[in-house]
């Protein structure tokens, strides 16, 4: 039995070598680099004002696009879980076609919808408004993100939704619930564990998205701009590291609170 | 269905609205990417003059990124499908604490993966400028990828019993491997190849930050195109992004299905 473990060992240690050459040992010295600056450096974040407005930006977005990427994907995927027509197995694969995107990608389309070339602006043109943009903005970039964030709550959704059990919607109907209760206390508390999961996930992705905020040169500027500023820029690498450090601690953390409070539930369910 | 019947006029409305905002803009950068003038519309007439200038000067973008995606496919699978095994096997917790540590990577951003690795071998400046720098940040992007996909397929019930019944049939440890575990997660392992080539192929994060003039990449001439060039061009070059990635993404699809109607889930 040893030898086999012996074997298992020989199989893991290829990987193992070359997770620890390029990813432990860089991510070690990482965590390392700001502490050349000054202890200080690693709450660079709390102690800049620039930094931290930088920061609840970054959250304040991130959040906000979780929770419309929520209520919006879980609307559609009760929604398409429910109807039956032809083209609904291709509405579906076109839906989550961008999930394979890069943020440029998005930053784009959300160029072409809100840019001065866009489709809003000639829309708002023809109707005597003026050109209209808002691809530069904050709402590009809300856009920008809910456009990333959807596909992922889309599949989500309506694979978690199509599983439901429809037989407690029906008791609580002819209990005589209405609409609402029957989203308040069937559909929330049935779809909890997946919004729970899947809301992490976006949270971590929108954190730290980059590739959408950089086509869009956005003026709002969201916490891995920075660090890119800083680190190509200004290269300040000890406060780029400081600053990745933060970021990448809250997108772990995020992700590790909702599996840990997911766990036990789903393995009960 | 007789749901449909009851659900509120709201929920299809919703959903249509956010169907359009999903699929209007692939519309537009397709269209955009045909016509002689974006400005002008289809009026100006259907052309494919703009996807040729793209493969005039951003062609060795395409085929960079396709032979990264490739050799990033390979490495991933000798270095994860074994990884994959000995994670489904052992019991030790120093297997569970790797196992935890690998998905590291996806949860941290790729800009965080990327300044590691820049700072740790930036000065290996033959490494630093050639392709397998960003070879090796997609690797360890996409490992726990593999790892999981494969891993998963690897801890069927079932294949315990085949592996078993081999051994006691005297089949050494490469035999069983090659001969018997590997063909049962054979679709586990295209699916992993799969995903592993669409994410390496669409990897903007990292590779933005780890390439140089001379290592570009498709999405990072995406970029550049999106920022110097006209619009035209830039959703010319988005469509050929679409061809290049649809294909892997329906075979995705298809293998999903092949999966789910042989194995169950």
């Amino acid at each position: 039995m040893t030898s086999y473990s012996r074997l298992l060992g020989l199989c893991a240690a290829p990987a193992v070598a070359f997770f620890a050459a390029f990813w432990l040992l860089p991510v070690v010295r990482l965590f390392a680099l700001p502490a050349d600056k000054g202890w200080a450096t690693y709450v660079a974040v709390l102690l800049d004002s620039r930094y931290l407005h930088g920061l609840l930006n970054t959250l304040g977005l991130s959040l906000v696009v979780t929770l419309a990427t929520l209520l919006l994907g879980g609307v559609v995927g009760i929604t398409l879980a429910r109807l039956r027509f032809a083209t609904k197995p291709l509405l579906l694969s076109l839906l989550t076609l961008p999930l394979s995107f890069p943020g440029v990608i998005i930053g784009f389309f959300i160029i072409l919808l809100g840019g001065r070339q866009g489709l809003v602006a000639d829309l708002t043109e023809w109707l005597g408004l003026g050109r209209t943009t808002f691809a530069y903005g904050l709402t590009g970039l809300f856009l920008g993100y809910l456009y990333f964030s959807l596909p992922r709550a889309i599949a989500t959704y309506t694979a978690a939704a199509s599983a439901m059990d429809a037989q407690l919607e029906e008791a609580a109907r002819s209990l005589g619930a209405s609409r609402w209760q029957v989203a308040k206390d069937v559909w929330i508390p049935e779809l909890a564990q997946t919004s729970l999961a899947c809301g992490a996930i976006v949270f971590a992705t929108s954190m730290g998205a980059f590739g959408t905020a950089f086509t869009l040169a956005s003026k709002f500027e969201v916490l891995p701009i920075t660090i890119y500023n800083e680190f190509t820029n200004y290269a300040n690498f000890a406060l780029a590291a400081s600053l990745s450090i933060t970021l990448g601690l809250i997108t772990w953390l995020s992700l590790f609170l909702a599996h840990h409070a997911a766990g036990p539930a789903a393995a009960g369910a | 269905m007789a749901h449909s019947r009851q659900l509120p006029f709201l929920l299809p409305a919703i959903t249509a609205l956010v169907s359009v905002f999903m699929l209007a803009p692939i519309a537009l950068s397709v269209l955009a990417g045909l016509v002689n003038n974006y400005s002008s519309g289809l009026a100006s007439g259907l052309t494919l003059r703009w996807i040729s200038e793209v493969l005039d000067v951003y062609s060795s973008t395409v085929v960079a990124s396709l032979l990264l995606a490739l050799l990033c496919v390979v490495g991933s699978l000798l270095l994860g499908v074994p990884c994959a095994y000995a994670l489904a096997r052992s019991r030790s917790r120093w297997a569970r604490l790797f196992e935890e540590l690998l998905t590291l990577p996806v949860a941290v951003p790729g800009l965080a993966t990327a300044l590691a690795l820049i700072l740790a071998y930036g000065q290996l400046s033959s490494f630093r400028q050639s392709f397998a720098f960003i070879l090796v940040g997609h690797l360890v992007f996409t490992l726990p990828f593999m790892v999981r996909t494969v891993g998963a397929a690897f801890r069927r019930h079932e294949l315990l019993a085949l592996e078993e019944a081999a051994r006691s049939l005297g089949a050494s440890f490469g035999q069983r491997f090659m001969g018997v575990l590997v063909p049962a997660v054979l679709p586990a392992i295209v699916a992993g190849s799969l995903m592993v080539f669409t994410l390496s192929v669409g990897e903007f994060n990292l590779t933005w930050m780890l390439h140089t003039p001379l290592t570009r990449t498709l999405p990072v001439g995406l970029a550049d195109s999106y920022a110097s060039m006209r619009i035209e061009i830039g959703s010319a070059y988005t469509l050929v992004f679409l061809l290049v990635i649809l294909p892997v993404l329906w075979g995705l699809q298809w293998l999903g299905h092949w999966i789910e109607k042989h194995h169950g889930t």
